[in-house]
């Protein structure tokens, strides 16, 4: 039997071994990176979900991150200082997430850390960035942010949270589609935050969610969920992420054909997936939240024809010359958003390190909104310095033709709702 | 929705289940049948099937049934090929000693499954069905590509049997599988016969991901479940029976299915792992297995 070579290494392989190990975390490339310079560039942690569940979302953040830092640095960098990019990969996993918390602040040392979507991953990383007193700007509709769950550390100046998306929609919902709604959503913490804000927010309209059903966000296939819908829905709400997305609504297409109740999908449901194929053709006439329109609409602004040139999406928001790589146009303008919020915070506190770290947050929470421009393409945001959590306007597109059409942009006011926390009172 | 409807969908989904895990399955318990070897990689060989569907549905130009036949003769034919290697470069050289070949077969899934990530990313990818048509019942719809799944799952599991009982090769499995030695003593080329065996494994799990892709996606991650369904089957089957793995295989599909409609997927999975522990306990060879020699 050779089993005992593999399965128990001899003593001396052990010490060979650890000394090996040792060696290597001598070796000047990995413990050189921690006595960094800092004070002549801005490094920025970025943490994408290069893999795992939110893949093709992590793609487009990175891609999107790449274009603003590569703009900001063109346009003279931030405070005379060039900005860069420290990228890892989280997994979609949130231990890893916080371990790549830990080496951006060890290792890398860098001067803040933006970019985390999934908000599972967000509920494990904030109290972590809190301890270790790192800025940490995330782009990820949690609604745990303004809740008061996290600390003073955590922001989110950009993409609105689901609270807020679902509030301004729900009136919508119940006047043009249905008052008796089934909820479809992925089962942890940001299909919680939907189904929890939606049935409060549809039963303030007077209608009602007729049933709910949480699929987790790994599922491969969907169908035996769906006898779960009652007959007396009239508005099937769905939003779903993960790998299985297009299986999720190609399966809900075959069972309820044509004849089914009215659909209201958030576009998470479809992100990064084409709409024009012969199996989503169900969808024609159905709506969707979008936090910002795919396709180019007739109205478009500038911004947002610079904001397309500048990140490679075509007017179907689709990658330049491949129509079928699509991006996740709807989420990932936080990305760019966040890094010119972070440079307008810098620039008002004259950031030039991380000493100057406190200042730089406080000027954050002075800020009280910003323009729409090229650095805000989505449009105008409300901050509230005291939640760390943004407000803006929201997109209802229907489909027509296979493509989304804006029919309804809600008011910022709209998605207003009473403070719930207040972090200025924390210490730093 | 009135019962009978309801018991339809329910069954109709267990048939699927049931089919695409007795493909998989089956495939695990040849190779525990005659190698004595615990193939926990077996699930990765059921992502590379569908990987390589997908990489066949985007080379083949042409209508999408064009890359799904292709997929299906080429996909398992690389997935096989692949294993034999394995067999060859691992499992020989470890002597097939049961527990390093756990740990070995470990290392293999992390392997294959991060080069496959390397070389295709992180993305899930569809591919068409090689034909679209919805039955619509008057309750609601289904997709006649799961029905075809279900057909060839048959015809396939037919073919194997075939294959065991009718020819020289699956005499050879046979009498290997009875008593290594005396066979080795009897000129058969027991090597080749594991090597065969650990490919012909790999590639009915490789079928069963080039027929799943097109209902579901092709993704790095997407062995995980194939393998934990198939150690159920296998075991609740008793491991090695063939007869045994297609009996629980469709016990579980279709127990899975009724309990996923009528009550909820997670009560689904645990009543399934539930079974397993039972088993164990009280006929730990497996519902329909002979007790050990």
């Amino acid at each position: 039997m050779k089993k005992s070579a593999l399965l128990l290494p001899s003593r001396r392989s052990v010490l060979a071994g650890m000394g090996g190990a040792a060696a290597l975390l001598a070796a000047p490339g990995l413990v050189g990176r921690a006595r960094a310079q800092s004070g002549d560039v801005i490094r920025l942690g970025a943490p994408f979900h290069r893999t795992g569940i939110g893949a093709s979302y992590g793609r487009w953040y990175e891609q999107t991150a790449k274009a603003a830092t590569a703009l900001i640095n063109e346009q003279g960098g931030i405070n005379g200082m060039q900005v860069e990019l420290v990228i890892e990969d989280d997994g979609t996993d949130p231990k890893r997430s916080v371990e790549v918390m830990e080496k951006f602040s060890a290792e890398h040392n860098v001067d803040a850390v933006f970019g985390t979507l999934f908000s599972h991953v967000v509920a494990a990383t904030a109290p972590r960035a809190g301890e270790l007193k790192m800025p940490y700007f995330i782009c990820s509709e949690s609604h745990a942010l303004a809740s008061g769950a996290f600390n003073r550390y955590v922001f989110q100046p950009s993409i609105t949270d689901v609270k807020s998306q679902v509030i301004s929609m729900a009136p919508w919902i119940s006047d043009n589609l249905g008052k008796k709604v089934t909820l479809i959503y992925p089962d942890y913490a940001f299909g919680y935050d939907h189904r929890d804000n939606f049935t409060a927010a549809i039963e303030a309209q007077g209608g009602e969610v007729v049933a709910d059903i949480a699929i987790p966000p790994t599922e491969t296939s969907f169908t035996r969920y769906f006898p779960k819908i009652p007959f007396s829905t009239e508005v099937i709400y769905h939003v779903m992420v993960g790998p299985g997305v297009l299986t999720f609504v190609k399966e809900l297409g075959e069972h309820l054909g044509s004849q089914g109740p009215e659909l209201f999908g958030f576009i998470d449901s479809l992100e990064a997936v084409q709409l024009d194929i012969p199996q989503l053709s169900f969808l024609e006439g159905s709506h969707f939240w979008e936090g910002n329109p795919r396709y180019a609409q007739a109205d478009q602004t500038d911004f947002d024809a610079f904001y397309r040139e500048k990140v490679g999406v075509d007017e179907n928001g689709a990658a330049m010359g491949d129509p079928k790589n699509v991006s996740t146009y709807a989420h990932m303008f936080s990305v760019w958003e966040t890094l010119y919020a972070m440079k307008a915070a810098m620039e008002m506190a004259d950031y030039k390190g991380p000493d100057q770290k406190v200042a730089m947050l406080e000027a954050m929470e002075s800020i009280q909104g910003f323009d729409a421009s090229n650095a805000f393409p989505q449009g105008q945001k409300v901050f509230n310095g005291k939640t760390h959590q943004s407000f803006g306007h929201q997109y209802i597109s229907k489909v027509v033709d296979g493509k989304l059409e804006v029919q309804h942009t809600t008011s910022i006011e709209d998605t207003f709702y009473p403070d719930e926390t207040d972090y200025t009172k924390m210490s730093f | 929705m009135d019962i009978a409807p309801y018991l339809l969908l329910a069954t109709l989904e267990g048939l699927v289940q049931a089919s695409v895990l007795t493909l998989t399955a089956l495939g695990l318990s040849v190779v525990f049948g005659t190698m004595r070897v615990v193939n926990v990689a077996h699930g990765e060989f059921f992502m590379l099937g569908a990987v390589g569907a997908w990489v066949c549905a985007m080379l083949m130009p042409g209508p999408p049934w064009l890359g799904f036949v292709t997929a299906l003769i080429v996909a398992p034919a690389i997935v096989g090929l692949l294993a034999a290697a394995a067999d060859w470069a691992i499992l020989k050289r470890i002597d097939y000693d049961p527990e390093a070949t756990i740990i070995s077969t470990i290392g293999l899934m992390y392997i294959i499954q991060q080069v496959v990530l390397m070389t295709f990313g992180p993305n899930a990818q569809a591919v068409d069905a090689p034909f679209y048509y919805t039955i619509r019942f008057p309750w609601f719809g289904y997709s006649s590509y799961k029905l075809f799944i279900v057909v060839a799952a048959i015809v396939l599991v037919f073919a194997l049997w075939r294959l065991m009982k009718g020819s020289r090769v699956g005499l050879l499995m046979r009498a290997t599988q009875y008593d290594k030695d005396t066979a080795q003593n009897f000129g058969i080329p027991v090597d080749r016969v594991y090597s065969g065996v650990f490919a012909v494994g790999a590639m009915m799990a490789a079928i069963a991901g080039v027929l799943v892709v097109p209902n579901q996606q092709a993704h790095y991650l997407m062995g995980h479940d194939p393998l934990l369904l198939s150690f159920v089957v296998v075991i609740v089957g008793g491991l090695g029976s063939i007869p045994g793995t297609i009996a629980a295989a469709v016990l579980i599909g279709l127990s899975d299915g009724l309990l996923s409609v009528f009550f909820t997927p997670t009560l689904a999975k645990i009543a399934s792992t539930l079974l397993v522990a039972l088993v164990l306990v009280f006929k730990p060879e497996g519902l329909f297995g002979k007790a050990t020699r």
